[in-house]
């Protein structure tokens, strides 16, 4: 994602003279392209995160469109009031981009893992929350901030993260997409759990239970008017993070649920309220939160099959637990 | 400006009064800085607050705010009578700025150590679209315990903002007690950072508005100012007293405050727009 990131960028500078990229430190060599490019719109602020988000704030006030990058959880939480005051309070229309979602930096161990990004930045007024699935979903997502008028945290997964998208799909910031179509259940992801939701829907489909899958690339604001019809269609939802399984993707959905459609039961996939002290690669520390498709699809088979039998409904009842 | 700094005074002490607000100390010691800035020193037209081509005055020690409020009022960015909302329930004019809450206000802080950044962000934007507009940002001598604080001293001069001052008003007090034994040497801090530093008497109008008149002071390199202020200044009881970071002016407090600063108090207390 994060090579899809720049090129995103580079082109959308290339139509933009507003855009400003900053970074605090990090990313050798992939903004060597987009410094030569664009003179005076690249800048190291250096190791100085709580800094370069209050420049990003000047510079948005002063009528540019600075991307604000580092690790996800330095460019989160180190300076949180900075986001929090000078970008969201002014509201500044600064990107800030995370690199390195949920366990993307795995052996580099728990300081660099982002598991409570998404729910800090989600209780943020005027910030919207942006995951892309996967790396066609992160370049389409940088291209669509250009009309977008307010703050934004982008939360990019690493280098290598699977491809789950085919070809281009139409991507509107807060409008989730649906991969696969599915009668049983939906499972609902962001970020980079998005293939890991296609392989497990892969799975459950060998096991005749059919899945829908989607995006929910935005997890601020959340796209209401498919959560209606997820609910409308199916008792239980998914929702698939690598993310604490406290105020994420999971949270966003029950709260949502809780005030719209109580009678639906949701199961949250996420990372437990935990720090890991293993060291692992990223698919090593999935594995230990129960993040693989194979797990997910363990899991969702048993909720989906201790459902109680209904008369009606949309659900197939021959996946039900009276089987 | 002498007079503007007097009214200026005279409507904080009166805002503090009925808005049951602490931190007169902290606002009377950046009067004359401001009184300065705003009169002499920063290129702006009231009538046009948003004109991309202004100066702009961030002030980061937000808790002075009600010294900003008035200021901007005495230069008619906004009427005076505005001025009783300050602290008031449904009120624009909070104990620390709102973003743009009156025409004039640029940034929202209140919490320490955020303006300098935001400020450098400013001086970088003049100088990528070539605008020749200059950025001051006001700080507390307290503020400058903050890391963020000195994340954007490190900047600045690498970037050679010369479109950019930082005033430290140093009253030499926080609000638990005295600031230099932390801050000292306080300019060296700033020369070794890579800023043109200098010191003042931030109550004399005409040093304050010569040191500012010549910004960029010089090619490639940020100002820093550190004005020696006095908390509290122009009410003797006030100067210097840690207890007016805290307490509000009672009826007495403020009749004899407004006796010590050369005014008459004149209509209702809550009445800011008439001449003292």
């Amino acid at each position: 994602m994060r090579n899809a990131f720049i090129r995103g960028l580079t082109a959308l500078a290339q139509e933009d003279e507003r855009v400003v990229l900053l970074t605090g430190d990090l990313g050798f060599k992939i903004f060597d392209d987009f410094a030569r490019r664009f003179p005076g719109r690249f800048v190291n602020v250096g190791v100085a995160e709580a800094n370069m988000i209050g420049i990003a704030a000047g510079l948005a006030l002063g009528g540019y469109r600075p991307f604000a990058y580092s690790i996800a959880p330095f460019v989160t939480l180190r300076c949180l009031e900075q986001i929090r005051n000078d970008v969201c309070y002014n509201r500044a229309p600064v990107t800030i981009v995370g690199v390195g979602g949920g366990y993307s930096y795995g052996p580099n161990g728990p300081t660099h893992h982002a598991l409570e990004d998404i729910a800090v930045m989600r209780a943020l007024p005027n910030m919207t929350v942006v995951c892309p699935g996967d790396p066609v979903e992160a370049e389409l997502a940088v291209l669509a901030t250009r009309f977008h008028p307010g703050a934004i945290y982008l939360r990019l997964g690493r280098a290598g993260d699977a491809v789950a998208h085919a070809g281009r799909p139409e991507f509107r910031i807060g409008r989730a997409i649906t991969l696969r179509p599915g009668r049983d259940c939906a499972l609902i992801a962001t970020g980079a759990m998005l293939p890991v939701a296609l392989a497990t829907a892969e799975i459950l489909a060998g096991k005749d239970v059919s899945c829908r899958v989607v995006s929910m690339h935005t997890v601020k604001p959340l796209d209401q008017a498919l959560l209606r019809e997820c609910c409308a269609e199916h008792e239980l939802l998914f929702t698939l993070e690598e993310h604490s399984k406290i105020g994420g993707l999971g949270g966003a959905v029950a709260e949502w649920l809780a005030a719209n459609f109580a009678p639906r039961r949701l199961h949250c996939f996420g990372a437990g309220d935990e720090f890991l002290h293993v060291s692992g690669r990223q698919s090593y520390l999935r594995e230990t939160q129960g993040l693989t498709p194979g797990k997910i699809a363990e899991e969702t088979l048993r909720l989906i099959r201790s459902l109680p039998a209904r008369t009606s409904g949309a659900s197939s009842s021959a996946l039900r637990g009276e089987r | 400006m002498i007079e503007s700094a007097r009214a200026v005074r005279r409507a904080v002490l009166k805002m503090a009064y009925a808005g049951r607000t602490p931190h007169v100390g902290s606002a009377l010691s950046c009067v004359d800085l401001l009184v300065a800035l705003y009169f002499a020193v920063l290129r702006l037209d009231p009538a046009r607050p948003d004109d991309a081509n202004r100066d702009r005055l961030i002030l980061s020690k937000g808790h002075g705010c009600m010294a900003l409020y008035a200021v901007l009022a005495e230069r008619g960015f906004f009427p005076k009578s505005l001025l009783n909302e300050y602290a008031q329930d449904g009120g624009r004019l909070a104990e620390h700025p709102g973003p743009r809450c009156m025409p004039g206000v640029e940034l929202a802080t209140g919490s320490l150590g955020h303006g300098l950044s935001v400020g450098v962000g400013l001086a970088m934007a003049a100088r990528l679209s070539r605008r020749q507009s200059r950025v001051f940002v006001l700080l507390s001598d307290g503020e400058c315990n903050e890391g963020s604080v000195w994340e954007a001293a490190m900047f600045a001069p690498s970037q050679r903002l010369d479109n950019l001052v930082a005033i430290v008003d140093y009253n030499k007090w926080s609000a638990m007690g005295r600031t230099e034994v932390m801050l000292e040497p306080l300019a060296q801090k700033w020369r070794a950072f890579g800023w043109l530093t200098v010191e003042i008497d931030g109550h004399d109008l005409k040093a304050i508005t010569d040191v500012l008149s010549f910004i960029p002071s010089e090619p490639g390199r940020p100002t820093a100012i550190i004005a020696h202020t006095v908390k509290g200044k122009g009410v003797s009881f006030m100067e210097n007293n840690l207890e007016w970071h805290y307490r509000p002016p009672d009826e007495d407090d403020l009749e004899k405050a407004l006796r010590e600063i050369g005014c008459r108090r004149t209509g209702s207390v809550g009445d800011m727009g008439s001449e003292g």
